[in-house]
């Protein structure tokens, strides 16, 4: 009888586990997870894992262009993917590409999140004319359609990889900062911001370590989703050439490129490219609509 | 009301004015305003000349003055490539664009509120399930990409449908127009189903739980306690209560709609306002870019002064608030 001896560890329920646990209980959530895990393995592991260094002008042959897909070409490679008219294995392709998109739909959503959070922390902890001004830059800001906006800054900034993070955290942070206003505006009244008023806290320690932390449920929502929203933007920018440069092309370039070879049915150019954004962005949607349910306060029991 | 009207009239001059000032400084500042405003073809004299006659030598706010002034008569500069006024380059191309985004309105209304019907009177159905599923995958999918699929199946492989261009135009109050021809319409067919995929799924989602709400209200349970078929309760008592917020919600889409398509005439080479600011992008055809976006944001700024008067029309809290 020796598993009696064995001490018997009870979990204490912290939020953090509450939250796994309940993230958990979605099968198509998890699943979501488990794609976009698997996606941004293959992003950050690129250069071991694909056939070919797409971008590698000596592994290239002009003649493999515009192979089909699983056509063997001359340098002894299964192209399952076909490749483009460069003779680039459409596969090292899209994962490369994966890279820069997920990078650039991160990133740029990491900083909006920043400079929006801090904004709107600002806007609901000072109130008054601050609040008023941040507030109706917000509104101004939402009332324009991203897209627009995003072309305006790229028609002034031109193209390029840190122009189109500038362009997609200025359309960005006003989604940031109206959420974190939101939940701050009802957060600064409870008691503990009122204690730590009283032990003379500087505002800074107020606001990142006492109220930010209680707005943090609605925040990874809108996060979640708009990193999908960034990356497809990005895409979108991208393929009106208005995005990333030839020589860093993301998924959005790539089906660009794929565009003129269209009309003579080399479909795969622009097709698996496609694919691949579609599940990159359905698998953060599917995350990001779960999240919605488990950190909504309004449906718990 | 006569206040809340001024002062938003007021708003929305400020807003403009804001406006046109980073639109400015974004052209004139940002960039090279010489590289901008002349032509790289022009020689050393011909720079210094111009420079002087467009008044780059003065300090930036008499520049705006300037600037702005002309803009009030209507002059926002010619365009290089066409070397037509950018104004009027933009006004021609405006009537495909229009045509585009309500004929996408038209069809995500056409294709939309049935779904979103059926969605709603039976919630737990299988075929309601796949309609939500399907409206989910219409707010994911990225719109040239389908736009892209849509030209390889329907054009490319079966044939079916014209891949890119407007078709045949005929004449109506002045102007072009394609949906008057079967040709112009098989033009427009693709890409204004294109457009309306976002707003198809924003109908269904709006009909269903429009539905949903209405069938509990009490004078549905009336008309159906009263007797009258299934047909007429849903078709008549349920249906014309839930049609004004859609058609609502689908108008006030009109701006985006404008803006999206942006992305749709590139992909179908639909040769409207979105397709020419992309292209005049590409070419730094600069005061092109200028007009387009003080024209766009003039439309956005008259469209949200629109909207909100409609909404204070409507529910009278939206005043009494700003007044508070």
């Amino acid at each position: 009888m020796s598993d009696l001896a064995a001490p018997i560890i009870i979990k204490e329920e912290t939020p953090f586990r509450r939250f796994v646990s309940e993230f958990m209980a979605s099968k198509i959530a998890v699943g979501g997870l488990l794609v976009f895990t698997i996606i941004a393995l293959l992003a950050i592991f690129a250069p071991w894992i694909t056939p070919q260094n797409p971008y590698d002008l000596a592994q290239l042959d002009i003649m493999d262009g515009r192979l089909e897909p699983g056509a063997v070409g001359g340098g002894g490679i299964t192209h399952w993917l076909g490749t483009d008219d460069q003779g680039r294995d459409m596969l090292s392709g899209i994962i490369y590409g994966l890279r820069i998109s997920l990078t650039v739909g991160v990133g740029s959503a990491l900083i909006a999140c920043l400079v929006g959070a801090s904004l709107g922390l600002m806007a609901a902890y000072a109130g008054g004319k601050t609040d008023s001004v941040i507030m109706r830059i917000v509104d101004l800001q939402l009332s324009f359609p991203t897209i627009l906006a995003a072309l305006m800054i790229l028609a002034f900034l031109g193209k390029g990889v840190m122009n189109v993070v500038i362009a997609l955290v200025i359309v960005e942070w006003a989604y940031y900062a109206r959420t974190v206003r939101g939940s701050a505006l009802v957060e600064r009244r409870r008691e503990y911001i009122e204690a730590a008023q009283c032990l003379a806290l500087p505002t800074s320690r107020i606001l990142f370590r006492h109220l930010l932390p209680n707005c943090l449920p609605p925040l990874i929502v809108v996060g979640t989703i708009q990193i999908a929203r960034a990356i497809a933007l990005e895409a979108t920018l991208s393929f009106l050439g208005l995005g990333v440069p030839i020589t860093e092309p993301s998924l959005g370039l790539l089906i660009a490129n794929g565009y003129e070879y269209m009309l003579s049915g080399k479909y795969w150019i622009s097709f698996y490219p496609g694919i691949a954004l579609l599940v990159t962005i359905v698998s953060i949607n599917l995350m990001g609509d779960h999240l919605r349910d488990v950190l909504n306060p309004r449906l718990k029991k | 009301m006569t206040v809340y009207l001024l002062r938003r009239i007021l708003q929305s001059l400020l807003v403009l004015v804001a406006m046109s000032i980073i639109v400015f400084v974004g052209v004139y500042a940002v960039g090279d305003p010489v590289e901008i405003l002349i032509s790289p073809d022009a020689d050393q004299m011909e720079r210094e000349r111009a420079i002087a006659a467009l008044g780059l030598d003065l300090p930036l706010w008499e520049q705006y003055a300037t600037f702005l002034w002309r803009a009030l008569q209507g002059d926002l500069g010619r365009s290089f490539v066409y070397n037509e006024p950018a104004l009027q380059l933009i006004l021609q191309k405006m009537p495909a664009t229009l045509e585009l985004a309500f004929g996408s309105m038209f069809i995500s209304i056409l294709i939309g509120l049935p779904l979103g019907l059926y969605a709603g009177l039976k919630p737990d159905s299988v075929g309601s399930k796949v309609i939500m599923a399907g409206s989910i995958l219409g707010f994911s999918l990225p719109t040239f990409w389908v736009g892209l699929m849509l030209i390889m199946v329907f054009a490319v492989q079966l044939g079916w449908l014209p891949s890119t261009g407007r078709g045949d135009t005929a004449e109506f109050l002045g102007l072009q127009w394609s949906f008057l021809t079967a040709n112009g319409l098989s033009h427009l067919l693709m890409p204004a189903v294109n457009l309306a995929l976002f707003k198809i799924s924003l109908v269904i989602r709006l009909t269903r739980s429009g539905v949903r709400e209405t069938m509990l209200m009490d004078y549905v349970k009336f008309a159906r306690a009263k007797g009258l078929s299934p047909s007429r309760v849903t078709f008549v008592h349920v249906f014309k209560n839930i049609l004004i917020p859609v058609v609502t919600v689908v108008g006030l889409e009109l701006g985006s709609t404008i803006a999206f398509s942006v992305v749709t005439e590139s992909v179908f080479a639909w040769p409207g306002m979105g397709k020419l600011i992309i292209d005049s992008i590409n070419v730094l055809d600069r005061p092109v870019i200028v007009a387009y976006l003080l024209i766009i944001v003039v439309m956005f700024i008259v469209i949200n002064l629109i909207v909100d008067l409609l909404y204070s029309a409507l529910d009278p809290r939206v005043r009494l608030e700003g007044k508070a």
